[in-house]
């Protein structure tokens, strides 16, 4: 239970997807005009990072790694899959994203109208793919772990976003360089943003 | 055997595909594109150089593969034919650069996979490849995968340079000038470290807008 309340925790502000490795940068600096569509974006990638993340782990465990194909009979032992998993763990994204597209629309059509245009595009953020490719090479124990890695992921993505769409909007106000404004500010708060994060660096729990 | 209606292998508008993505219309700095995995791999020169042949590859070869296809590709499940495309080539990197840049492929670790979501390739196949022929399409992906290399070689400069003394992992600045050996100089820890990444792009993109009025943004 500790290790698990580690791992959240570390994923949301040590290992932020924005401030330390840079996933989904694309999306962040796009949709970030406003605090509102921030919020809904960010909302939709804690949402599918929490379904595809732990889908993502299972076939990662049982189809994937080498030797792990025992379960259906002892022949498959030595085969090694491994090769396959980045077409694989983005299919299981682009089609769960689909999915989660379908099922939000027909029974949650209110959150489907906030979040509507955003859910296919999250099919190509790199936050996600990102996440299922963490989880394969730091080898989580079960999947309660991935689970919160998952989770603490979506919620530091949601975190930067939502900051930064909050500085942006006060950033209307002042008296940037022109030739520095839109994007390269962007970039530059953002860096300045990440060296705050840093000092989250020494946390242990 | 040319006819009149064919155009010379690299004429005028062929070349300008090429070069256009290096300034005017570069994925990185212009359409914001493809960050997430250029950042994180340019902490050294080789890294990112590999980082950049990686990303022209499979950036020029899925237009070409695409634009091949573009007329069989049923619209409604373009995005899934696209991605699968796209992760078959980035496997095959993956492969090539595991069995024969081994240290480079641990390096890079998650961000060779990272490709496949890398938003240069689908833009690009998108924008340009699925509405045009195949060599232009080659041509239109090689030169984003350039723009974005160069981008990439920039930041990695001046992040080895001054985050550890070296270049391409030879030592430019000398080991007597260190404080350890009685000199006057130290690393710029920081600059190794991820939020310099970012503020080394915006200071690119600062420079590049100032030369280039009509990029500004209002």
């Amino acid at each position: 239970m500790e290790n698990i309340l580690h791992i959240f925790i570390r994923s949301i502000f040590i290992d932020n997807m924005i401030f330390a490795f840079f996933l989904g940068m694309c999306s962040y600096i796009a949709v970030s005009k406003t605090v509102k569509t921030a919020m809904g974006l960010g909302i939709a990638v804690v949402f599918v990072l929490g379904v595809t993340l732990p889908v993502n782990y299972l076939i990662n465990k049982y189809l994937l790694t080498p030797n792990c194909l025992t379960w259906i009979s002892k022949d498959l032992a030595g085969i090694d899959l491994s090769f396959l998993s980045f077409i694989i763990f983005i299919a299981v994204i682009a089609s769960i994203t689909q999915l989660v597209e379908m099922v939000v629309e027909k029974f949650l059509p209110s959150l489907y109208s906030s979040l509507g245009i955003f859910l296919p595009l999250i099919a190509v953020n790199c936050a996600i793919m990102g996440g299922s490719l963490f989880m394969q090479e730091r080898g989580y124990a079960n999947i309660g772990e991935a689970t919160a890695f998952a989770l603490g992921s979506g919620i530091g993505w949601l975190l930067a976003i939502v900051g930064i769409a909050a500085i942006r909007e006060k950033l209307k106000y002042s008296n940037v360089p022109i030739p520095l404004r839109g994007v390269g500010i962007t970039f530059i708060i953002t860096g300045l943003m990440g060296i705050a994060f840093m000092t989250f660096m020494g946390i242990k729990i | 055997m040319d006819t009149q209606e064919k155009e010379p292998l690299f004429s005028a508008k062929t070349w300008r595909l090429l070069t256009n993505p290096i300034n005017k219309g570069n994925p990185i700095t212009v359409l914001v594109l493809g960050i997430c995995s250029a950042l994180a791999v340019t902490v050294k020169i080789e890294a990112a150089l590999v980082m950049a042949i990686s990303v022209t590859v499979v950036t020029g070869f899925s237009s070409f593969i695409i634009s091949l296809l573009r007329n069989t590709i049923p619209n409604r499940i373009r995005i899934i034919v696209q991605l699968v495309i796209v992760a078959s080539l980035v496997i095959l990197v993956d492969q090539f650069l595991r069995a024969y840049a081994y240290d480079v492929s641990k390096q890079l670790s998650v961000f060779v996979g990272l490709i496949i979501t890398n938003c240069i390739i689908m833009g690009r196949i998108e924008a340009f490849a699925l509405g045009n022929k195949p060599f232009p399409s080659l041509i239109d992906g090689i030169g984003n995968g350039a723009g974005y290399g160069l981008i990439l070689v920039i930041v990695a400069f001046f992040r080895e340079l001054l985050g550890s003394g070296t270049v391409f992992g030879l030592r430019i600045v000398p080991e007597s000038w260190y404080i350890n050996n009685g000199g006057f100089y130290a690393n710029n820890g920081l600059m190794i470290l991820p939020p310099m990444a970012l503020i080394v792009v915006g200071v690119i993109i600062w420079i590049q807008r100032s030369f280039n009025k009509q990029l500004i943004e209002k």
